[in-house]
């Protein structure tokens, strides 16, 4: 789920029509001051954080003067709050509390549909509390005034706060509606000394997988995140974000370690085939650098970026993909992905790659036929090789691995003399450096080109297609033709796909 | 009997000219599957792999005959236009194949379904196939490694996961142990079948004689098959294991979680409601087929 910040959530409540306290973000201490004098003092001044217990770590004071605002803003902004950096503060008006109370717009699996929960009492620890009560939302029809206001009387609000309340809760469900809000909920609800309803507090997570239809809402990473998204994190994300064929997911978890610490990058495929394999890295001892899933029958390319994101954690004493163990995908697109990855950055740290299912024999015969090279082992296993007898080979191939100072697993190739080359979908770059090709007898690339869009032309490959239809997705990015080339031709054939970011 | 698909019921693919329909049509149609109708807006009259293309659902239940299935194999924006299509022209079960579904759009496919007495597996689901009979969707990858990983038995196979459901399929057959239907609920926390559902139907399925169930945290879903056992509407043995024990840490529920689940949703939490339901719970992955096999001698 995509959280959004508490400010952010209390626009969308606005744009509703529901009432906020008059606030203003800050992102200094002098900002804080010059918001606590437009507002006027007393203030309440909130980090905006994805924490639950902002009170009772520091992260809420009230100032009764301008002067205050500046100085509690600057003992708040850049404090951490669990693993959150405070970058932004709201400075807003404090209500005289008459009551609190808590709403919530959930969607329910059972049902399955949208859900309200509601408690007469509100503010931290409402999680703690059995009191609260629910009302099943149709979908179709949404939550009627009319609704509202019998449920709110069953659970004891009769009577002048009724209509005003059902009116608010019928907005907090056309928030979480027009925003395909996974949850919504506002704790506490205010109500003033002098009458008002406000929303004093409010949590709005977007259905990540609606965000797309929500740019304005400016999200960008479209998950739930328990620490901030790293440099690695964002990357990854982009790469998914441009490229729409298969999954890809990656976080980074541990983030200060050194080689020698037993901390493997690993590259799981599907979710649950992941964690079972997680479960058997940890089961041996040691820790996992990031998760990372290419699943869904991903290109090659996908699998390629996903590597070398992996890759570049420098700390890494071994790389370790496993899934399911009997997919459904084509493993030899997972293969092919690996070994480019692994040739370009010389691989130095042991790899233990379980490809099992749809196409296994194949796809090992690749991942060891084009690693040999390399200075560090990789070896692949397939469909009856359990993921713990896989991270048992881990364990030994790591402790008996002793990296060499040569990072130079492959030549770098010269420059090419006649190159002939064509845009991919994701911005990659086929090259054949035509000079090469000419002495080729194999012609292995037009042969291996699992789309087969190459042809030859007086001996040399080129495209049976148009430039346009290439880049839009017709050559697939298989990496076929670059790799059976350094192999069977004369290394003529270059793919350059850029991570931004990375490189 | 086997459930959800056998090799006598008529199936259509939505989707059918894009990259992902193409090939699973195939895929499907090799294995034993019923193919007898594709549709595409705008593509009506083509074929793909002898299979006539259509420009519509309602035309291609005019043109072709009555329908039984629809494997939905469009993009994720457009699922719900397709699954609300294929609902009202009345095709009573939907296999909703792709990832990343908007919430809100499975809800109100949801509620369509509902109103119209019809069923949908997924979204986010690899599909489901019966030994030996039929398969909807992309399991096996290929029919001639599903003839040969998967084999026709006394096992009912629910699944929260694509990839697991295979492997607990395909270790089941390698130690001689078959399957009636074996199914990937899909991935995502509303799904239109969840295990519950596929429970029942297991339950009434005369073939089925023990129930394999891999579940995950999150959702609802195995702690409402324990209230069924408990309440005697299952009563066919379950063998239980639940994924997701090392993924606990990081993984956080809101206090939309808390309140809704009352302690709900976690690996523990499930690992006990469905061992005090009776359920027999195997702690690590690699002893479902040994446990599986221990249950079924003992019938």
């Amino acid at each position: 789920m995509a959280r959004l910040f508490e400010y952010q959530g209390k626009e969308l409540l606005k744009a509703q029509g529901i009432p906020v306290p008059n606030g203003l973000t800050a992102n200094s201490p002098s900002e804080a001051r010059k918001a606590a004098e437009k507002i006027g003092c007393p203030v309440v001044i909130k980090a905006q954080v994805w924490s639950t217990s902002r009170a009772a770590s520091g992260g809420i004071a009230f100032a009764e003067s301008p002067e205050e605002a500046e100085q509690f803003a600057s003992t708040i902004l850049g404090h951490k709050i669990g693993p959150f950096e405070v970058k932004t503060i709201l400075v807003e008006e404090k209500l005289s509390v008459d009551r609190e109370m808590y709403a919530g717009i959930l969607v329910h699996d059972k049902v399955p549909g949208p859900l309200l929960l509601f408690n007469t009492q509100g503010g931290s620890g409402v999680e703690d509390q059995s009191g609260a009560r629910s009302l099943d939302i149709d979908i179709v029809q949404g939550l009627p005034q009319s609704d509202a206001e019998t449920f709110l009387k069953k659970v004891g609000i009769s009577d002048s706060l009724n209509s005003k309340l059902a009116d608010l809760l019928v907005r907090l469900y056309k928030t979480a509606r027009t925003n395909e809000a996974r949850s919504t909920e506002i704790n506490p609800i205010i109500l003033t000394t002098d009458g008002e309803l406000y929303a004093a507090d409010c949590r709005i997570a977007i259905d990540d997988y609606a965000v797309f239809r929500h740019e304005d809402l400016g999200i960008e990473i479209a998950r739930e995140l328990s620490s901030p998204p790293t440099r690695l994190d964002k990357i990854a994300h982009d790469v998914e974000f441009h490229d729409y064929r298969g999954t890809f997911y990656f976080i980074q978890l541990e983030h200060d370690f050194k080689k020698g610490d037993g901390v493997i990058g690993f590259h799981g495929a599907g979710g649950g085939g992941s964690m079972m394999s997680m479960d058997a890295l940890l089961a041996e001892g040691f820790k996992i650098a990031n998760f990372c899933d290419t699943s869904g029958n991903p290109p090659a390319s996908k699998v390629y970026r996903a590597a070398r994101i992996i890759l570049s954690q420098p700390g890494i004493d071994g790389y370790f993909a496993s899934g399911s163990g009997v997919a459904s995908q084509e493993q030899v697109h997972s293969a092919r992905g690996l070994v480019k990855a692994f040739r370009e950055v010389g691989l130095d740290v042991p790899a233990v790659i379980r490809l099992g299912g749809n196409m296994e024999d194949e796809a090992v015969e690749i991942l060891h036929d084009f690693t040999r090279e390399l200075p560090a082992p990789v070896e692949g296993y397939k469909r009856d090789d359990p993921a713990s007898y896989c991270a048992q080979r881990m364990r030994t191939l790591v402790d008996s691995h002793r990296s060499s100072k040569s990072k130079s697993g492959i030549e770098s190739a010269k420059p090419p003399e006649n190159p002939y080359q064509f845009e991919t979908v994701t911005k990659g770059t086929v090259l054949f450096d035509h000079a090469l090709c000419a002495d080729c007898e194999s012609k292995i690339c037009v042969k291996s080109c699992v789309p087969q869009i190459l042809k030859l032309e007086e001996g040399l490959p080129v495209l049976g297609i148009s430039r346009e239809d290439a880049a839009k997705g017709k050559c697939t990015e298989c990496l076929a033709c670059e790799l059976e080339c350094s192999r069977h031709g004369r290394g003529a054939a270059r793919i350059t796909l850029p991570i931004p970011g990375l490189d | 009997m086997a459930i959800l698909i056998d090799e006598t019921k008529r199936v259509l693919v939505q989707g059918i000219t894009g990259r992902e329909g193409r090939t699973r049509t195939r895929l499907m149609k090799e294995f034993g599957t019923q193919v007898v109708a594709g549709c595409t807006p705008g593509k009506g009259g083509q074929e793909v792999h002898e299979v006539p293309v259509f420009n519509s659902v309602q035309e291609a239940i005019e043109q072709a005959g009555s329908i039984d299935v629809s494997v939905i194999f469009v993009p994720a924006p457009l699922v719900k236009g397709a699954a609300l299509e294929a609902v009202e022209a009345g095709v009573p079960l939907l296999v909703i194949v792709p990832d990343r579904v908007p919430l809100y759009d499975v809800l109100e496919i949801a509620h369509a379904a509902n109103a119209n007495d019809v069923k949908f597996l997924g979204p986010n689901t690899l599909g489901v196939l019966s030994p030996g009979r039929a398969v909807l969707g992309m399991m096996g990858g290929r029919a001639e490694n599903a003839r040969k990983w998967f084999r026709q038995g006394p096992v009912g196979l629910s699944s929260r996961s694509g990839g697991i459901t295979s492997s607990i399929a395909y270790y089941l057959s390698q130690s001689g142990i078959g399957l009636s239907t074996q199914v990937h609920v899909g991935g995502d926390s509303v799904v239109g079948l969840p295990h519950p559902e596929i429970v029942r139907l297991f339950q009434n399925d005369p073939e089925t004689r023990v129930i394999v169930l891999f579940g995950e945290i999150g959702t609802s879903q195995e702690e409402r098959v324990a209230e069924m056992m408990q309440s005697g509407e299952v009563t066919k043995p379950v063998v239980a294991f639940i994924g997701g024990k090392a993924a606990k840490e990081g993984t956080r529920f809101s206090h939309a979680g808390a309140i809704i689940e009352g302690g709900r949703g976690t690996h523990e939490g499930k690992v006990r409601v469905l061992k005090n339901a009776g359920a027999h719970m195997v702690d690590s992955f690699e002893r479902i087929p040994e446990v599986t096999k221990s249950v079924l001698a003992g019938l």
